[in-house]
């Protein structure tokens, strides 16, 4: 994406030190604790938040005074804002904002939950896998985004790898093959990204938006013509199994959700830390690094740029095909035509709001993951609070991150230029 | 031809020096112009539909497996297939002959005749609007992804207006088209602003905005005030009648949108070769360094072209929902942003071009309908036939690749291309 803004053209004051980031957020965070506060402690009915340790109602449960709950939670939150505003425990301001974000959802849901109950094994489970998809197609992002390639076309890698995974898996009723395919389906879109956008130099959003209409139609004209008129040869593919390891299994609520899981789980989050130490530690990400931000640079000492690229977005593929894996071999029991409904953009926002790093790829993910689950909780419990706005907040999030208001985001700086060999 | 048989008699002869008419004509029709790519790319795509449509049918696919034994099977009911499938694409888009030799008889309506190409212009009158937004945006270097947020905006707009202020005629309409362009325009202002100011790119910003939009309109509908009486589905209330786009009625469900877009072309055309601002959109869209040094406010022309942009997607919008649907619902509008895109960049950012695009498209929606309905083929072929066709549009290094290596074995055709 050309990174020349228009501020760099325009703006020539020095930006206030007083106002530095840490600053604006504690301020954020202060407000939302005051509106927390007050609003939710004052709406919330003077009941029990009751918060279950199991899949239902039953059991051990920390429960809390609704509106005892809201204003508390909402102090708190106060709190980490004030410490940041008055530049306290300065190299701890991420920690701060996690925890000022924390005490506002729980303020939150003190609000909502009281006089219900929330199952914690249940909202953790769900949230997990919500972000599933989001966390690997926004590392799928993050692959190709670091080495100098904007992948916008994330949402057409997931209804590739989805379909390819239904219909093979079907048709040779394994899922493991099923799983395979959806890599495929999803490099196969990579790979159409990667050959107009390096080799023949189109824009590469130009040609993320038009492979995600190509692979909505191609996957949709398949459907209707195979998996509708047939769904038993074509569209039923096997599950992807729950494993358990006992023992870690037994451990409240992380148990449950963490070690009687499916491959997925424990593969996403695999490759969160493998990905993260590969652009780290390794000459490959060192490598990937500097192509993303000065290919020239790079190519001068003798690394070979477009390779490097094509191998990235191609891995991008595996990764996010994998993650279209999930629509289909975990999610549910067979394709429908777009099925993803625009997680692929959700996965985006992840990546962008994440900072085009691993481990905020992953927070923002489950974070997004998390806004999504408690929507549906939200519309399960009849709560007043329609569930399209707490829908609308990935996407909000991400505006909000982008525009700087809170900390600006700068994403490597070649992606989006092809690298013309001179 | 006598020419080229003479030459060589007289001089040495040099393959690209050879001036002859025929030769002259020949080299320049199949050199990379804009014609023949958008050409090539349309026939590109149509193989690779065949191709599609062939694999996808199990009955024919069981014929290729004794293909060795007897061709024939295979290939004649292949080309039945091909051939039933891409003629109902043309009758579904421009006209069903043995329709039209019944109107000739007496035994048709000439409304009945005429229902392809009043479906093509329906769908092709929103497409309009929203390639244009986009063209226009491209035009001074912004990528306007958001062009289906805006015309979902401007769907919302001009239908709450549409049933809302009860206005005499005319004036409604004016006033609901109007609110439509308001609300795409505000919708395209955001990013703009966020883009001048603090350099957010308006790629992002504008996907982020399309989803917020489609979620807002998906709560809206069934809000009180808005869903229609009396139903539990996710559906407004009805446009009032004086404020729907006039149209001749029947079976012909073409309205007055298809030329409002001609007007509309025509001023997008004005506007960018003529006015002043036209001309500040193409200088910061050339180089935003150069445009600054030469006194252009870049941060002020960003703003204003994607407020201009969002409005003309919400027009688009509007005719939709005004012309066609008539009622607000969550997918009221469509694919009409995205498939803006398409249109934008078939037609290469040129507004008349984007116009012709627009009506490509519109006709390839309306023979897909008939597709569906008479062959039996998804609808989505249409889909992929329009994002292939792009696609090969975006890449034209890629068709001059394909098809020199064809026209590589007779001799002088690729001379011209290998340039290119």
């Amino acid at each position: 994406m050309s990174t020349a803004t228009v501020e760099d053209l325009t703006e020539v004051a020095a930006p206030e030190p007083f106002w530095s980031r840490p600053r604006k957020l504690g301020t954020a965070l202060i407000l939302l604790g005051v509106v927390a506060a007050g609003v939710f402690g004052s709406l919330a009915p003077g009941e029990d938040a009751r918060f279950t340790l199991s899949e239902n109602a039953e059991g051990a449960a920390l429960s809390i005074h609704g509106p005892f709950g809201a204003v508390l939670f909402g102090v708190l939150t106060v709190i980490a804002g004030g410490v940041m505003v008055a530049g306290l425990l300065k190299r701890r301001s991420n920690l701060l904002l996690v925890l000022g974000i924390l005490t506002f959802v729980l303020s939150f849901l003190c609000w909502q939950v009281a006089g219900h109950f929330m199952p914690l094994v249940d909202t953790t489970e769900g949230t997990l896998q919500l972000a599933l998809p989001l966390i690997l197609g926004a590392l799928a992002g993050v692959l190709g985004e670091r080495s100098g390639v904007v992948n916008v076309a994330i949402e057409g890698q997931f209804l590739m790898g989805a379909f390819a995974g239904a219909l093979v898996g079907t048709m040779a009723t394994s899922v493991w093959a099923g799983l395979i395919s959806a890599a495929v389906g999803g490099v196969l879109i990579a790979g159409i990204l990667a050959v107009l956008s390096i080799r023949y130099l189109v824009d590469q959003t130009v040609v993320g938006m038009v492979l995600n209409l190509f692979a909505l139609g191609i996957t949709g004209f398949l459907y209707e013509r195979l998996m509708q008129p047939d769904a038993q040869t074509y569209n039923q593919p096997p599950q992807l199994p729950e494993w358990r390891i006992p023992g870690l299994a037994d451990i409240p609520v992380v148990g449950p959700v963490l070690f009687e899981a499916n491959l997925l789980v424990w593969l996403a989050l695999g490759l969160v830390l493998a990905i993260h130490f590969g652009l780290t530690r390794t000459r490959w990400g060192l490598r990937t690094r500097a192509v993303g931000e000065h290919p020239t640079a790079a190519d001068t000492v003798g690394i070979r740029v477009r390779g490097l690229r094509y191998l990235n977005v191609l891995l991008g593929g595996v990764v996010a095909g994998i993650g279209g894996a999930y629509f289909t071999l975990v999610a549910t029991g067979s394709f429908t035509k777009n099925m993803t409904a625009g997680a692929g953009f959700i996965a985006l926002a992840a990546l962008i709001f994440g900072r085009f790093t691993p481990f905020g790829a992953f927070g923002a993910a489950l974070f997004f993951g998390f806004a999504q689950k408690l929507a549906f909780f939200l519309s399960a419990i009849e709560s007043p609070l329609p569930s399209q706005f707490l829908n609308m907040l990935p996407y909000l999030a991400t505006l909000v991150a982008v525009a700087g208001l809170v900390g600006r985001v700068r994403g490597p700086a070649a992606s989006g230029q092809p690298y013309i060999k001179s | 031809m006598t020419a080229e048989t003479q030459t060589p008699a007289v001089k040495k002869p040099e393959p690209a020096g050879d001036d002859s008419f025929m030769n002259v004509f020949l080299r320049n029709l199949w050199s990379a112009n804009n014609v023949l790519l958008t050409a090539l790319s349309v026939v590109l795509a149509v193989v690779i539909g065949a191709v599609l449509i062939v694999v996808s049918d199990a009955e024919v696919l069981a014929k290729f497996g004794y293909f060795t034994a007897r061709p024939s099977d295979a290939l004649s009911s292949s080309w039945e297939l091909i051939s039933t499938a891409y003629s109902e694409l043309l009758m579904g888009a421009f006209g069903d002959p043995a329709v039209f030799q019944a109107w000739f008889a007496g035994t048709a309506t000439w409304q009945q005749a005429f229902t392809p190409l009043s479906e093509t212009l329906t769908y092709a009158a929103p497409l309009v609007f929203t390639g244009l937004s986009v063209a226009l945006a491209f035009r001074g270097g912004l990528f306007n992804i958001g062009a289906q947020g805006q015309a979902v905006l401007g769907c919302i707009v001009a239908g709450v207006a549409g049933f809302s202020f009860g206005l005499p005629i005319v004036l409604n309409l004016a006033v609901a088209l109007v609110a439509g362009v308001i609300g795409g325009a505000l919708w395209g202002f955001i990013p703009g602003l966020l883009k001048a100011r603090t350099g957010a790119h308006e790629v992002i910003t504008t996907i982020m905005l399309n989803y917020t939009s489609a979620l807002f309109l998906s709560w809206l509908v069934i809000q009180k005030g808005v869903q229609a009486e009396g139903r539990s589905d996710a559906i407004s209330k009805t446009v009032a009648e004086s404020a729907q786009l006039p149209s001749p009625g029947g079976v012909l469900r073409v309205h007055l949108g298809i030329i409002l877009a001609v007007l509309v072309t025509a001023g997008v055309a004005w506007l960018l070769k003529r006015s002043a601002f036209g001309f500040e959109i193409r200088a910061v869209g050339a180089n935003p360094h150069a445009a600054r040094t030469a006194g252009i406010s870049v941060a002020r022309t960003y703003v204003l072209l994607m407020a201009v942009a969002g409005g003309l997607a919400g027009l688009g919008g509007a005719t939709q929902v005004l012309g066609t649907a008539h009622a607000l619902t969550p997918a009221v509008a469509g694919n009409i942003g995205f498939d803006g895109l398409l249109v934008a960049l078939l037609g290469r950012n040129r507004p008349w071009s984007t116009f012709f695009a627009a009506l490509l498209f519109g006709a390839l929606r309306a023979g897909g309908n008939r597709i569906q309905s008479f062959a039996g083929i998804s609808l989505e072929l249409v889909t992929v036939l329009q994002a292939l066709i792009v696609i090969f549009i975006a890449a034209p290094a890629l068709v001059k690749a394909i098809f020199r290596l064809r026209a590589a074995r007779s001799t002088g055709l690729g001379a011209s291309l290998a340039k290119g």
